[in-house]
């Protein structure tokens, strides 16, 4: 008899369930953003800050569900704001026009992709590209396994290689701006998502060379030493720094990171417009980016972004193979861009 | 072969190799021991400065100082109460129909066969089943409730195997007495064999709640978020009929994929947060367990 109640409250509670459902349909005060765990921090900071401001009015929710990932929820409309770490591809563009999604590019931030080596290692100073494409190009695998034949100056010791696995942005965008092909790289290296392990790895192994992003050269400035890359414009070696990568200096590897915004929710939903807007408010965001350990963008990268906020500039400047790659942020935004 | 003439040096070496492989179990089981506290302790140590009250009412930030695990430790409170509520009922009851209703046919076989494989199904897996069946197919969404289910499904298994085994462990003469007395099947599952076997059911449904708190990757797959400064709604509201079930549809977060997050930024702060969310994580594990050992011991007073 008992057991017969319990089953019975059970049921009731099941329906009462099923029937509130419709509740959580209505969410116009919700910001729902996934995307790059890279850009995640920046993000995190924005949305702390916004519910602070918009305190019980908007609500935001972000998830890591990585770029790719994030795409792929963005262009079926489950989301409102994609964080991504690297600019929309050919097979996501086209899922977005097939759903009829249209997407706002806009730089929020940029990363100086660092070269580390071993605070032992005194005979690298500067790299040239040329030098990163020979130790990391596909036909290196294998072949290039000591640092004099990178260089004959350079000791007879073994080049240990540490780098992102090849799922992350920071992986494709290396291997864009120094093979000039996303993805091309040799596969004899230590591969580690968790970019705390590289730092361990390049550390502890006087004969190591690796890359990751600046915030974990920053915080490990006493256990790695930073290599300067030469600017094949200037030919100056420059070290990497928000202060470099920010003025334009530190290129090829200063990367942008991107929100993409779905133009058709800043229209009738207020809080993601509100959110897009303190994302883009330099005054906040120039502070919280450098707090969480990235390069704010130039001056005037906010404002332009603003502009093409308000002008629903849609599209992508990506649009093309090699299109967009070494342009500064200004002439990111200002860029021609397609759907 | 004639047995040599005095026993005593072949007993001596006998006893010999046993307490040779006596002190190799010992020193094995201090090894391991000895890593288990170690590592407990190395999170208690890194952990326990940021266990204040802040911490656990805070929502995350980017500040390491002010971050804190509210929407986490709440979310894996109410995910494993669903868990608890769905895989518990489920996995006993099927464990029940497996052992003492089901004929031997080959259906049942297989579902045997298929039960006993999908303990050992990694959990990424049922998180990708799950994305294309409770999130898009069934359209639960990113919710409490279809975490939930995930997990359940993931441990019911566990759950069926355990109950099974414990079931058959048994001896026949409590089955043939209970007939003799002209009780049915029910009643002798009801009232005899169910009791009888709870200890052994309580340690599977130990192990596998233990093992969906800790689960990080389905979570994700199904699209647990990260940052999330707001809670569900309460369960308990003050209008008729007072009982809210609107929590099951909230987007939430858990202690693992906090902890995951928090391990891979730079700033050895958040190392640290991620160490005392550990420590939280483990404590509730075993307060879980706790409450499951205490109702075993009751179960074992009562038989006894």
């Amino acid at each position: 008899m008992q057991r017969a109640r319990t089953l019975g409250l059970v049921l009731a509670g099941a329906l009462a369930a099923a029937a509130s459902a419709a509740w959580a349909a209505g969410d116009g005060d919700i910001v729902r953003i996934d995307g790059s765990s890279t850009v995640y921090p920046i993000t995190e900071a924005v949305a702390e800050e916004f519910q602070i401001k918009y305190r019980g009015k908007y609500r935001v929710t972000v998830g890591i569900s990585g770029t790719g990932g994030g795409f792929r929820k963005f262009c079926r409309g489950d989301i409102d704001i994609n964080d991504a770490s690297r600019p929309i591809r050919g097979p996501e563009r086209e899922a977005c026009a097939a759903a009829g999604i249209r997407y706002l590019e806009l730089p929020v931030a940029m990363d100086a992709l660092t070269v580390v080596v071993n605070p032992q290692n005194d005979w690298v100073d500067c790299l040239t590209v040329e030098d990163l494409r020979r130790i990391w190009e596909p036909a290196a695998q294998g072949r290039i396994t000591r640092w004099n034949q990178v260089r004959p100056d350079w000791p007879d010791r073994p080049l240990n290689l540490y780098a992102p696995g090849v799922d992350s942005g920071t992986y494709d965008y290396f291997t864009e701006a120094v093979m000039g092909e996303a993805g091309a790289s040799r596969g004899d290296y230590t591969a580690s998502e968790d970019d705390n392990v590289l730092v361990q790895g390049v550390a502890s192994d006087p004969n190591a060379l690796g890359f990751f992003g600046l915030a974990y050269y920053v915080e490990n400035r006493d256990r790695l030493k930073a290599v300067k890359i030469r600017n094949p414009r200037t030919g100056a070696c420059v070290e990497p720094s928000v202060e470099t990568a920010r003025a334009g200096d530190y290129a090829p590897l200063a990367r942008p990171l991107f929100i993409y915004v779905n133009p058709e929710r800043l229209d009738t939903k207020p809080a993601v417009a509100a959110f897009v807007d303190t994302y883009l408010d330099a005054e906040l965001v120039v502070g919280l980016v450098q707090e969480v350990g990235y390069v704010p963008l130039p001056e005037e990268g906010y404002a332009l972004a603003q502009a093409k906020v308000k002008a629903r500039r849609t599209g992508t400047a990506f649009h093309e193979e090699g299109a967009g790659i070494g342009l500064s942020i200004e002439e990111l935004l200002r860029a021609e861009t397609v759907d | 072969m004639h047995p040599s003439p005095d026993p005593l040096p072949r007993i001596r070496a006998a006893r010999r190799r046993d307490l040779l492989f006596a002190t190799a179990a010992l020193v094995v089981l201090f090894i391991a021991s000895l890593v288990l506290f170690g590592l407990i302790l190395d999170l208690v140590v890194r952990g326990a400065p940021h266990l204040d009250a802040d911490f656990f009412t805070n929502y995350p930030s980017r500040r390491p100082s002010r971050a804190g695990i509210l929407p986490a430790w709440v979310g894996t409170t109410l995910v494993m109460l669903v868990v608890a509520v769905l895989a518990i009922p489920l996995g006993v009851g099927a464990g029940i129909y497996l052992e003492e209703y089901a004929r031997r046919n080959w259906l049942n076989d297989v579902i045997e066969i298929n039960i006993t494989n999908l303990a050992g199904v990694p959990s990424i897996i049922y998180g990708l089943l799950a994305l294309g069946l409770f999130v898009h197919g069934v359209g639960l969404g990113e919710s409490i409730l279809t975490a939930g289910l995930t997990l359940a499904l993931l441990i019911l298994p566990i759950i069926v195997v355990a109950t099974r085994e414990a079931l058959r462990a048994l001896p026949r003469e409590m089955r043939e007495g209970a007939f003799a007395l002209g009780a049915d099947r029910w009643q002798t599952v009801a009232l005899f064999l169910l009791p009888a076997a709870r200890p052994g059911i309580l340690t599977g449904i130990i192990v596998g709640l233990s093992r969906a708190i800790g689960e990080t990757a389905p979570v994700i797959t199904i699209g647990a978020l990260t940052f999330i400064a707001f809670l569900p709604p309460p369960p308990i509201t003050a209008e008729f009929p007072w009982i809210s079930f609107d929590w099951l549809w909230s987007p939430f977060t858990v202690l693992p994929i906090q902890m995951f997050n928090w391990t891979s930024r730079p700033q050895p702060a958040f190392h640290e947060l991620a160490a005392a969310a550990g420590v939280v994580l483990l404590v509730m594990t075993l307060a879980m367990n706790a409450l499951a050992i205490y109702v075993r011991y009751r179960a074992r007073r009562l038989l006894g």
